[in-house]
């Protein structure tokens, strides 16, 4: 049963086609990420899927629906995070959050709970103005929380966030992960796509280059694994994971010259630049 | 209707908290308040001030009221918000309307009763106020709907109500300026306030409210149509 089946993909701004072709199948329950840069078109393909756009090339079906076709009772079963969604400034988190519960016909208690969820209810009556950067977004976590979704869109939910506060949010990520929410997620964070992510697909110019688990990925492409080489005077080299590299080395070792060796695995980076030949912040 | 009801409590609550929109309802039935109690002077017209603000109530408080919630919501990015909640653009004009509607309506209650007004008298201000925040407030959304945000808003909404709160004064005092005001809603209004008790608007006021009410409609389908709520 998948979550979500996107069949050949198309979007266009007038002559510019921004997806082209995107195939992809998504299982319930897992934590699917879209990687690429800047333009990539990771958000045109979020606001597809969630019905924020309308016309579109091929088909896109979300919890077994059309989603250009999604009512409203479809619409309380996906949760969107987007970095362009907006909070009432001058409402508290609380007010904020029991608006939806309003809209969306659940009890107002949600609100409190998804508050509760992602730590907010000692703030629950702090303006939203007043939120730093990481509480807005937990805020905003909150409100996709609330309906308990059953797919979630998160695009770049740590994006400018420190460390401590991304580490909160991936937590609040598992955990909905582990209760059999579906989550796609858009980043541009190749450590979270690899620590969060059970599939992940490198997006560029609108064309999926790469699919698979994170590892799988970089397992395939293995011949970027690099040598580090530090010599007794001082001197550090770089080898390619080739046969000449492993003679080379073996002279080193023969002639006493060796200090240290490590090897630097492939990582998402890497592997979309060996595909694409930019990198994930050009 | 549990969607227009959630925006329109949710303007409600936002009302004291937001000053740019809390002084457009609150100004004129102060001033109103203030100048009908204290400024009497011989040969000054009954209802002066009453009639006066009135007149710049409807051509201001809504129109700006509107624009600005509207502008400010597409700047802000939570009118999206809503829209992926499933609240259908018409939803949210209705909650937004009839919020500003009534508490508009409050005000040209206040300003009223402050007038020496007859009970027949006050029922035909508050009918023709009514009318009059209606067509500011297609205005002030078509403003909103044209407008990326608050301050493209501010710019497209103050010489508009600038025209309908002060042409029909500036028409007292010049009658060329006059025969073109004949054609403003609020003029009508202003004429219509100014009639002793009991008698009702003239045909021309009533045709040039209605098309005004058809324009005003008109330019907010279009705009509407071009622009979406996005």
């Amino acid at each position: 049963m998948y979550s979500i089946a996107i069949d050949k993909v198309t979007k266009s701004f007038g002559s510019k086609e921004v997806l082209s072709g995107i195939d992809l199948k998504i299982k319930k329950g897992e934590i699917f990420g879209l990687l690429g840069p800047s333009g990539a078109g990771k958000t045109t393909l979020i606001k597809i899927l969630t019905g924020q756009t309308e016309h579109y090339g091929g088909s896109a079906v979300i919890l077994g629906k059309e989603a250009n076709k999604m009512s409203g009772t479809d619409h309380t079963r996906i949760g969107i995070m987007m970095d362009n969604f907006g909070v009432y400034e001058r409402m508290s988190c609380r007010e904020n959050l029991r608006l939806f519960a309003g809209i969306y016909g659940i009890s107002k208690t949600a609100a409190d709970s998804a508050l509760a969820e992602v730590g907010l209810e000692k703030s629950a009556k702090t303006a939203a103005k007043d939120l730093s950067k990481g509480m807005r977004s937990r805020l905003q976590l909150a409100r996709a929380f609330m309906t308990s979704p059953d797919i979630l869109f998160l695009d770049e939910p740590t994006s400018g966030l420190d460390p401590v506060m991304t580490d909160a949010i991936h937590k609040m990520i598992l955990a909905k992960k582990n209760e059999g929410c579906t989550i796609f997620l858009t980043t541009h964070n190749m450590a979270e796509a690899a620590e969060l992510c059970d599939h992940t697909a490198l997006l560029n110019n609108g064309v999926i280059v790469e699919y698979g688990e994170p590892a799988e990925i970089c397992r395939r492409y293995d011949r970027l694994k690099k040598l580090n080489i530090r010599l007794r005077d001082g001197s550090e080299i770089i080898l390619e994971n080739s046969p000449q590299s492993a003679d080379e080395i073996a002279g080193y070792i023969s002639e006493g010259k060796l200090e240290t060796i490590h090897s630097t695995e492939p990582d998402l980076e890497a592997v979309f630049m060996e595909l694409t030949g930019r990198g994930f912040a050009d | 209707m549990k969607n227009i009801s959630a925006i329109f409590f949710r303007q409600l609550k936002d009302t004291i908290k937001n000053k740019s929109v809390l002084i457009q309802f609150l100004m004129f039935p102060m001033m109103t308040l203030i100048m009908e109690n204290t400024i009497k002077l011989d040969n000054m017209p009954p209802n002066f001030f009453a009639e006066l603000y009135a007149v710049m109530y409807v051509g201001m408080a809504p129109l700006t009221a509107v624009s600005s919630i509207i502008a400010e919501e597409k700047e802000k990015n939570t009118l999206r918000v809503l829209l992926m909640a499933n609240v259908k653009p018409h939803e949210y004009m209705l909650g937004v309307g009839s919020y500003v509607w009534l508490l508009c309506m409050a005000g040209a209650l206040v300003i009223g009763l402050c007038a020496d007004y007859s009970a027949l008298a006050m029922v035909g201000y508050m009918l023709v106020m009514a009318v009059g925040f209606v067509i500011s407030i297609l205005a002030g959304a078509t403003v909103g709907l044209l407008s990326p945000g608050q301050m493209a808003a501010t710019s497209i909404s103050v010489p508009m109500m600038t025209v309908f709160s002060f042409l029909p004064m500036i028409a007292m005092f010049n009658s060329t300026i006059e025969k073109i005001a004949k054609f403003c809603y609020t003029y009508q209004i202003k004429l219509f306030l100014a009639l002793p008790d009991g008698d009702i608007m003239s045909m021309s006021g009533i045709i040039v409210l209605a098309c005004s009410f058809a324009v005003a409609v008109t330019a907010f389908i279009i705009s509407y149509k071009r622009n979406g709520l996005e």
